[in-house]
């Protein structure tokens, strides 16, 4: 069968919809188009029901309670929520705020507003697989501290923190933690009370589900989280989040997160096999390659490799059949290459040289090999016109040579 | 980001890709950049002693499209050009030649560059040596 071009392998961006889980969304836009919190008419009430239907559905995914999910506009209203809410409501407490590096900008940028406020961040640093030092953390945590935030896996490598780790720290320190979970909620298993995390953040559009919707899990026992809302209005979601419901949203990630927890373990499986036969293919069609983060602490979907000496856009550029993220400042408006792959101590040129893959549910092993040889073809070729390549086949080590830094 | 057609023709087919032997007299070499800004240009040219005509020109490079294009474009405009001829080439040129948009003018610049480091490097072996920046070298 002729592979479809272009080939999709960025599912860390975001997913296509499932079509279950649009079939399941569609009535509520037309016949189910009641308002939720309409108490007195039958459409309000079965806007209602689908919503309660799809609270259940997403608290299961991650052995919460139903009431302990607060439906919000996706995970940036997420992150916002949880830490702004925290840190505004245990302002007696406490105003020091735990964090790392490579989170993601909505939390990090949340966290630089709270510090513009008279709030103390601790950025923790990461250790070359891209995970953070549990006695960092240990270190950094003082009587003043109210909150870590630390990502369940990382959006750009993929690695997975220990988070049953650092939920048991912050426990012990009676310090609330909340996890940005969206890259990993729906691929690998999430339970909160084995990992004992307070605040999860969520998203529809990275789990088959439609974008313009997410969640908040807050829990509710051992310890009751309480939060600041920062969107008043009419009380909507336990008063934690006003604004009438997007009942379709909502119902579309209730099915997702249903469709993810039945489908999570042999989608994994199946994904794991596909991502380890691209890895392997690409290391044995081209030397210096190097992967980005730990291997074992991984989701299975994903993969980022560095390949030395080629710059990310011009490869993208050679590859432009195939929908993949570059680490390259050239993909950003910045001019500055990943912050995450820098965290790690990879050097800016292998950053600027860096392909993050995200492998889904309709990746295929056909389109597997074609990505993976495309990628040879392009990266031979273009090394064949790279200075850096040549300098280095000629024994030149390239960190002692002075460059003119523009 | 959308790339005009000359900038992809040049990322296709680039012109003059490879090097010159960087030990002849009549060579200079220019090697501009950084790899931390994802940007690394060697630009050669080769002199006819007899005429000072830029007889050949070869480029590497290490960046982006447009980064390609640009030190693509200036080996086809260098060759048959004298020297001072080839140290009038602007940026400007280039960048209106691929329509590069701003975000990419700096590979223009860098190819500028490259062209004056090859010009001065093959003029310091003539004995000329003058102001013009020299390439980035190995310290070891």
């Amino acid at each position: 069968m002729a592979i479809k071009l272009p080939i999709y392998m960025d599912y860390h961006a975001t997913t296509p919809v499932d079509p279950r889980v649009v079939e399941t969304m569609v009535p509520y836009f037309t016949e189910q188009f009641g308002n939720a919190a309409s108490r007195n008419h039958p459409f309000g009430w079965a806007a209602e029901d689908a919503v309660e239907q799809a609270r259940k559905h997403v608290s299961d995914l991650i052995g919460a309670g139903a009431k302990e999910i607060v439906f919000t506009s996706g995970a940036t209203e997420s992150n916002n929520l949880a830490i702004k809410g925290v840190a505004e409501m245990y302002r007696e407490k406490g105003r020091h705020i735990i964090t790392a590096v490579t989170e993601h900008k909505a939390v990090i940028d949340t966290c630089k507003r709270l510090e513009k406020e008279d709030c103390r961040v601790t950025y923790l640093p990461v250790q070359k697989d891209g995970r953070i030092s549990l006695d960092d953390l240990r270190n950094a945590i003082s009587d003043r501290t109210i909150l870590i935030s630390i990502m369940t896996a990382n959006n750009e490598i993929g690695v997975l923190q220990p988070i049953a780790e650092i939920g048991a720290i912050a426990k012990e320190k009676g310090i609330l933690f909340h996890t940005d979970a969206v890259q990993a909620v729906g691929k690998v298993p999430f339970n909160v009370n084995d990992l004992k995390v307070d605040l999860v953040s969520l998203t529809a559009h990275k789990m088959y589900g439609p974008k313009g919707v997410g969640a908040l899990y807050v829990r509710r026992r051992n310890p009751r989280v309480l939060l600041a809302p920062q969107i008043d209005g009419g009380g909507h979601e336990r008063g934690m989040r006003s604004g009438t419901l997007n009942v379709p949203g909502i119902v579309g990630m209730g099915k997702a997160a249903a469709l993810c927890k039945a489908e999570m373990t042999q989608d994994a499986a199946r994904l794991g096999a596909l991502r380890d036969r691209l890895n392997e293919r690409l290391h044995k069609g081209l030397d210096e390659i190097y992967v980005n983060g730990s291997m074992e602490h991984r989701l299975p979907h994903s993969l980022n490799v560095s390949f030395a000496y080629v710059e990310g856009e011009s490869l993208l550029m050679g590859i432009n059949d195939v929908a993949v993220s570059s680490g390259s400042a050239c993909t950003s408006a910045s001019l500055e290459p990943s912050y995450v792959l820098k965290a790690l101590g990879a050097g800016d040129d292998l950053a600027h040289s860096s392909i993050r893959f995200g492998l889904g549910r309709w990746t295929t092993q056909e389109e597997v090999d074609y990505v993976a040889d495309k990628l040879i073809t392009v990266v031979t070729r273009l090394r064949e016109m790279s200075p850096l390549y040549e300098l280095a086949k000629e024994g030149v080590d390239l960190s002692t040579m002075q460059w003119q830094v523009h | 980001m959308a790339y005009s057609n000359k900038v992809i023709d040049h990322y296709e087919n680039p012109r003059n890709v490879g090097s010159l032997p960087k030990d002849d007299p009549n060579v200079g070499t220019g090697l501009v950049g950084a790899p931390e800004c994802g940007d690394v240009m060697k630009l050669q040219v080769k002199v006819n002693p007899e005429t000072g005509v830029i007889d050949d020109a070869k480029f590497k490079t290490f960046g982006c499209g447009s980064a390609i294009a640009s030190s693509s474009l200036a080996t086809e405009w260098l060759k048959g050009k004298t020297v001072d001829q080839a140290l009038a080439i602007k940026n400007t040129e280039i960048v209106a030649e691929l329509s590069l948009p701003p975000v990419k003018i700096h590979c223009s610049v860098l190819a500028e560059d490259a062209i004056k480091a090859a010009i001065s490097d093959y003029k310091k072996k003539q004995g000329q040596a003058d102001s013009v920046q020299p390439a980035a070298q190995p310290t070891a």
